[in-house]
């Protein structure tokens, strides 16, 4: 079942079979769907055991650095310390809305992922860090948390096993910085949310200072697939010439679309059937002039660029952009690129959490030269201080939110360069107006100077 | 992640419905309240990771977070104010003031605002009577703010009044959405 739309049947639905079932959404429905088998299951193994299968599926973190899960699983070791599990679910990536279905449709199937997650690291207390807004999904975990608690599914003998598993719901308080592993942690620990340096790396000295393993919500909910069906099941989705990116993705899809909404595809789906075929295309009568393909932080394509363009990790980046999150953000003909680049530039000055020199001043001095150039007071030097802030924000930081306000003008810039040129035309005609001379009109003659 | 009073500090008008900066400050924090605060303490190894929860509890009990609000959080976790204060700043959802009964945040990042949120806002500017951003309506029902991504792109103009998610709010739409508020 999809959701809002009907599920497609080029979809290959995994995570959002039941989307849109709201029977799906309680302890006794989704244990009638098959739920907690994969975690009653797990239970009996041996975590290392778990952690191979999960490192043989080839699942690869959805949140969007796309690290290997079972890879960061494996730095978690049988080693006596207390070991903590985050899962963020701080879905706050322009574009990205999917974490969101996930745990308003079905709750119990991130709790499994969770639970089964903390065991195979050695972790009896998780966090699932939910950002503040999303009040609707917080109801949902909290409710499904408690059913799980009160079945014996967690708790100090999760589902008979001998083994403790606590999970608890943290809800966030508005920060899209907090998304980002290391401020996901400080936030959880009640402090502002600004990114660690790294090393330490969060398997050695995470949440609470103890070793802590970090997934999104999405590559939770598949994990108990995988432990269920095995790894070769689901090696069975993406394609055949790139191993390296297995399994079905969540694809949100917004902007200037015909059917907007979340999809599940196999890795690997050529992105323009995917448009035009799953999504329908542009609104009627429009045409689809460019889109970002894995949330706001990833360079913008062109239609041309991404209709070559295969659907996964490698393949987005063969395109000239990266798979991210999977925020599909599309733009139609009537909108103005410079305009809507100085609102992504916008919402990164916003959410800077001030640390670096290079952000905080970067990502607000970017949002004045963008708007000023929107609003047709630009310059053409202002081209060329732009791709030099762009270049001191990018891999100078802690974190990568500097970075991402850089890519979109540097992408925008290349691609959009006529639409810049157009503003910049602008500015110059309103200059040529205000400063040439006034000529006194002859009676006669026509005057070369308009009103201003 | 709102433009709004928390981050700016704007100048609001307070509403009658909420305590003043000048009446004495009532304990949050008291039986069933104090009764929760501890429950969710027992969840983490230091009490410092209470904070943003007891926020939250602080928030809803008083529609704001108060300077005496914040003493008394940071009293029961064993923190200092100030401490605290820098916490509750770096966040944009606590209210740093009283705001309107109905606090109304409009998504206009870049996915809404190519579906028109900007619209949306200026609708309900007008019919809110607020008339700018971040400002009051004269008799203290509502609140309006630009907020970034709200994380519901697919549903364009998604607008939360209060802890309350309305999807899909277009500019003829905005008459109704009122009309369902008290």
């Amino acid at each position: 079942m999809g959701y809002p739309h009907k599920a497609h049947e080029r979809e290959t639905q995994v995570l959002s079979k039941y989307f849109g079932d709201p029977e799906a959404r309680t302890l006794a429905g989704w244990r009638a769907r098959g739920g907690y088998e994969a975690l009653q299951k797990a239970l009996a193994m041996d975590p290392q055991e778990i952690q191979t299968i999960v490192k043989d599926s080839g699942l690869r973190g959805r949140g969007g650095a796309g690290f290997p899960t079972g890879l960061k699983w494996s730095f978690m070791k049988p080693d006596g310390k207390t070991h903590y599990l985050a899962c963020n679910a701080d879905e706050s990536e322009p574009g990205t809305f999917k974490d969101r279905e996930i745990m308003r449709w079905t709750p119990h199937g991130l709790v499994e992922g969770v639970a089964l997650a903390a065991y195979a690291i050695y972790a009896e207390t998780a966090y699932i860090y939910i950002r503040g807004e999303f009040t609707e999904p917080i109801r949902y975990m909290e409710a499904a948390v408690k059913d799980a608690y009160a079945a014996g599914i967690l708790g100090a003998n999760a589902m008979g096993s001998g083994k403790r598993i606590d999970i608890h719901i943290h809800r966030g308080a508005g920060a899209y910085i907090c998304g980002e592993e290391t401020a996901l942690m400080n936030s959880l620990e009640g402090r502002r949310g600004n990114p660690r340096i790294k090393p330490p790396f969060p398997a050695v000295s995470g949440l609470f200072g103890k070793p802590t393993t970090i997934n999104n919500v999405e590559t939770l909910t598949a994990a108990p697939y995988i432990v269920k069906n095995g790894a070769d099941w689901y090696k069975q989705f993406g394609r055949a010439d790139n191993p390296k990116s297995i399994g079905t993705k969540l694809f949100s899809v917004c902007g200037n679309i015909s059917r907007p909404g979340n999809y599940e595809v196999a890795l690997g789906f050529p992105f323009k059937d995917f448009l035009h075929e799953l999504c329908g295309g542009a609104p009627p009568g429009r045409t689809i002039k460019a889109i970002i393909p894995g949330g706001s932080s990833v360079p913008i394509l062109t239609l041309e660029e991404a209709e070559g363009a295969l659907m996964d990790y490698e393949g987005f980046v063969a395109a000239g952009t990266m798979l991210g999150s999977g925020g599909v953000i599309v733009f139609d003909d009537r909108q103005d690129m410079v305009k809507q680049i100085a609102r992504l530039t916008r919402f990164y000055a916003h959410e800077s959490c001030g640390q670096c020199t290079q952000c905080r001043e970067g990502t607000a001095w970017t949002t004045r030269i963008m708007e000023r150039i929107s609003n047709g007071n630009g310059t053409v030097e202002d081209f060329d201080t732009l791709l030099s802030i762009a270049d001191n924000m990018t891999g100078k930081t802690i974190c990568v939110l500097s970075d991402s306000c850089a890519t979109p003008v540097v992408s925008g810039l290349k691609k959009f360069r006529h639409e810049f040129e157009a503003k910049i035309q602008i500015s110059r005609n309103k200059v040529a107006s205000s400063v040439l001379p006034t000529v006194p009109v002859q009676s006669g003659a026509p005057s070369r100077v308009s009103a201003a | 992640m709102s433009h709004g009073p928390s981050a700016s500090g704007g100048a609001l008008q307070a509403t009658p419905a909420h305590a003043h900066h000048d009446v004495p400050h009532e304990p949050v924090f008291v039986g069933d309240r104090l009764t929760e605060l501890q429950t969710i303490m027992a969840r983490y190894p230091s009490k410092m990771a209470a904070l943003l929860p007891a926020l939250w509890i602080l928030q809803d009990e008083r529609g704001w977070v108060s300077e005496d609000g914040m003493k008394e959080v940071a009293m029961h976790l064993e923190l200092t104010p100030a401490y605290v204060k820098g916490v509750v700043t770096f966040y944009t959802m606590y209210h740093l003031h009283p705001v309107g009964k109905h606090f109304i945040q409009v998504c206009t990042t870049t996915p809404c605002n190519v579906c028109g949120a900007e619209d949306v806002v200026n609708e309900l500017l007008q019919q809110t009577g607020c008339g700018e951003l971040g400002q009051t309506s004269p008799d203290g029902r509502f609140t309006v703010i630009e907020v970034e991504c709200l994380g519901a792109c697919g549903f364009p103009t998604p607008i939360m009044i209060n802890n309350a998610f309305v999807e899909s709010v277009s500019p003829e739409s905005v008459a109704r959405v009122l009309g369902d508020l008290e």
